[in-house]
């Protein structure tokens, strides 16, 4: 299968990388560039647990080409923290929002873009952003409760 | 939101503790935000392999041919695995206890017995190579007949769905064809009785979905070692698993697990580790077996579905007097650890009720369906939901509010159970109150004086004067295996399965048997079958672990 040399930024490096044809985002960002935080959990976009951000948007990994962000800038959830935790792990950790663990990744980047466009979300916008991460763990509200926390410590400090 | 009620129970609690009833952080959590916890999937290799298995597309079918020819043949393909590359291709979960016969294969050589059963598994370079040459196989299949309800398959004549157990009863002990509770005298009890309560509960399967599917991943290792990265709940179970079917010391494999992305139950089975690990020491390299969404919805063993007769005996001040039991619990087409779900279940019988006559008939019944197995509290969550309408029920005929009918019947400590130990620590009648409270519920004087501290012992304490017992669903042939004996017991040959006295069970209450629906897919031929020959004695084979586990089994405390 012919392979195509993919050159993108993740989490602010510039990486390269070989990608073959019709490999998608999730295998090419774990086997092809070691990246693991994005899981797979169903392969077919109904589960979230894979969602990475592309040039600022939430995107399923699963479902994305690798070959499509070529050029493009890839957050991931190993590159949240930077130097210390983000508030959104903080938040996490703060209130019990992860049990498995295994949606987290996932979750982290559905929260990040909701509070990157509005600070101040309400209950509804947090439900409404994390509509498309499913958690078999927690029953959401924990998760909610983590996300609103962090709008509400920005907005005091 | 917890509430601590502490004036309950004041004077039996130290308040003085360091970590209960306050927050804690979990030890795992830094590692879950991050994304850097390792799951089973998140080790790199070079060189990676990838399994997929090729399963049947029926419920029940005969293998005649297994095709693997243009398979072998098709791009990426490391090799091809069979029945026969299974150094020892039958097992039972619980064999690891000594409890229950080998019933179920790696691969299956011969037939199936359910929907999306493996007989074969291809290993390939990528995991779209080996998808591709799943679809190459070709299996020549004799599609038998099927049986999916549980009461279809212990009918006389009804497909045999195991030929290990040939009345498609799960053998207890190597004695009755189910698992029995007799405790004083129901038939006694139902003709002083007041009121009569009879219930049909169905539950259905449930999977347990996981976020993150079962799989593992092995890889040759120095020293003759394989390394096993696994998402499974119990490792040492897993380990057992695969060093019993690949018949090596569980010395020379290297489990890693212990980052699970979520379980609840659903990942005990041990169906990934020992074909990764096969799969590693037949090529040398390193293999991931793991299931896909559709796999772990399809053939991942979900929380079996049961089905309950029940009736009761009640007094007119509302006492239950008697209970009487008729379970049908679908193990699938094998044992996983359903038999054990049973023996829990019957142990928790009639439920948290003093009630001194009881009666039950459990049968753990092979179907066509997906094998079951362990889910949050398996054995008694079904028999709960049951128990539980049926009080309403009672309440209902009894004329009493069914909190107020519960506060009556539960156990008070020191009352004797079914099971023949005395209750302590007993909380019902508290958690009755305060539910009553937050419901708004009015008890009566009684039902609000009541406490689990006072009235039991005495009278309830004592074992009925009489237990009527019987020899129903006896079999010959089978031998009990060391669970059963009280302290374990030496090693001896694997019990034969012979053909069982033809038994039908009755239903707690035969004239529901009217009501139930139909079975949309199995109707008993006009002619049963020929009965099926019993399988070839087993040699003396080495037990595995056979008292390994021997503290989860109980039977040190009988």
């Amino acid at each position: 299968m012919a392979k195509k040399p993919v050159t993108f930024i993740l989490n602010g490096s510039e990486r390269a990388a070989f990608a073959e044809e019709g490999l998608n985002l999730l295998e090419f960002l774990r086997r092809g560039i070691g990246d693991l935080s994005p899981k797979y959990g169903c392969g077919q976009g109904t589960c979230g647990a894979c969602t990475v951000i592309i040039d600022g948007e939430t995107h399923l990994s699963c479902l994305t080409m690798a070959v499509a962000i070529e050029g493009r800038k890839v957050e991931t959830a190993s590159g949240l923290a930077n130097g210390k935790v983000h508030p959104l792990q903080e938040a996490f950790m703060e209130h019990f929002a992860a049990q498995c663990g295994y949606c987290t990744p996932g979750m982290l980047m559905s929260a990040k873009v909701l509070l990157d466009r509005n600070p101040a979300p309400t209950r509804a916008d947090v439900i409404e952003a994390i509509s498309g991460n499913l958690c078999r763990c927690t029953g959401y509200e924990p998760i909610i409760d983590a996300i609103l926390a962090t709008a509400n410590m920005r907005r005091l400090a | 939101m917890i509430e601590f009620r502490k004036e309950f129970f004041a004077n039996e609690r130290d308040d003085n503790l360091n970590e209960i009833g306050k927050p804690t952080r979990r030890q795992d959590i830094l590692g879950h935000v991050t994304g850097r916890s390792p799951y089973f999937d998140d080790h790199l290799f070079e060189g990676l392999l990838h399994i997929r298995c090729v399963r049947s597309p029926h419920h029940h079918a005969r293998i005649r041919r297994i095709d693997v020819s243009a398979a072998e043949k098709m791009p990426g393909v490391v090799r091809v695995l069979l029945g026969k590359d299974v150094p020892l291709n039958l097992n039972t979960l619980l064999s690891l206890l000594d409890f229950g016969l080998d019933d179920e294969p790696v691969l299956s050589t011969t037939k199936v017995a359910y929907k999306g059963e493996p007989v074969a598994a291809i290993i390939a370079e990528s995991e779209a190579q080996a998808r591709a040459a799943v679809l190459a196989v070709k299996v020549d299949w004799e599609v038998l007949p099927h049986v999916l309800d549980v009461e279809d398959a212990v009918k006389p004549g009804a497909p045999v769905v195991c030929d290990v157990y040939p009345s498609n009863k799960f053998i207890y002990h190597g004695k009755f064809d189910h698992q029995k509770l007799r405790y004083g005298d129901v038939e006694e009890a139902f003709a002083r009785a007041d009121h009569i309560v009879e219930g049909r509960y169905q539950m259905s399967p449930i999977e347990q979905a996981p976020m993150e599917t079962c799989g593992a991943i092995a890889a040759p290792e120095v020293n003759d070692r394989f390394v096993c990265f696994t998402s499974t709940q119990g490792l040492f179970f897993s380990l057992g698993t695969a060093a019993k079917l690949l018949t090596m010391p569980s010395s020379r494999l290297h489990f890693v697990g212990g980052t699970v992305g979520g379980g609840f139950g659903g990942k005990v089975d041990s169906m990934h580790e020992p074909l990764a690990i096969l799969g590693a020491m037949l090529t040398g390299r390193p293999c991931k077996y793991a299931w896909d969404r559709e796999e772990e919805m399809q053939v991942g063993a979900p929380r079996g579905a049961e089905r309950w007769y029940i009736k009761d005996g009640i007094a007119r001040d509302g006492r239950i007097l008697a209970r009487k039991f008729t379970g049908y619990f679908d193990s699938g087409a094998y044992t996983r650890l359903s038999s054990y779900a049973i023996i829990k279940g019957v142990g928790h019988l009639p439920g948290p009720y003093t009630i001194p006559n009881v009666y039950a008939d459990v049968f753990c019944v092979y179907t066509n369906r997906t094998p079951a197995t362990a889910m949050r509290g398996f054995g008694i969550t079904g028999v709960d939901f049951a128990i539980e309408a049926h009080m309403d029920k009672g309440a209902e005929m009894a004329g009493l509010n069914p909190i107020d009918f519960r506060i009556l019947n539960s156990y008070r400590d020191g009352d004797m159970k079914a099971h023949r130990r005395l209750a302590k620590n007993c909380a019902l009648v508290e958690c009755c109150q305060v539910v009553a409270e937050k419901g708004g519920v009015v008890l009566t004087q009684a039902s609000r004086a009541a406490t689990s501290l006072l009235d039991g012992g005495g009278e309830r304490a004592r074992l009925p004067s009489r237990t009527a017992t019987d020899q129903n669903g006896i079999v010959s042939g089978f031998k009990g295996g060391n669970y059963a004996k009280k302290g374990g017991g030496a090693s001896g040959p694997q019990p034969v399965a012979l053909p069982i006295a033809a038994s039908a069970p009755t239903p707690a209450s035969a004239s529901l048997a009217s009501v139930r629906p139909a079975s949309p897919t199995y109707q008993p031929a006009a002619t049963p079958p020929p009965a099926p020959q019993p399988p070839a004695p087993a040699a003396d084979t080495a037990r595995h672990g056979a008292l390994r586990f021997s503290s989860l089994s109980g039977f040190r405390r009988r």
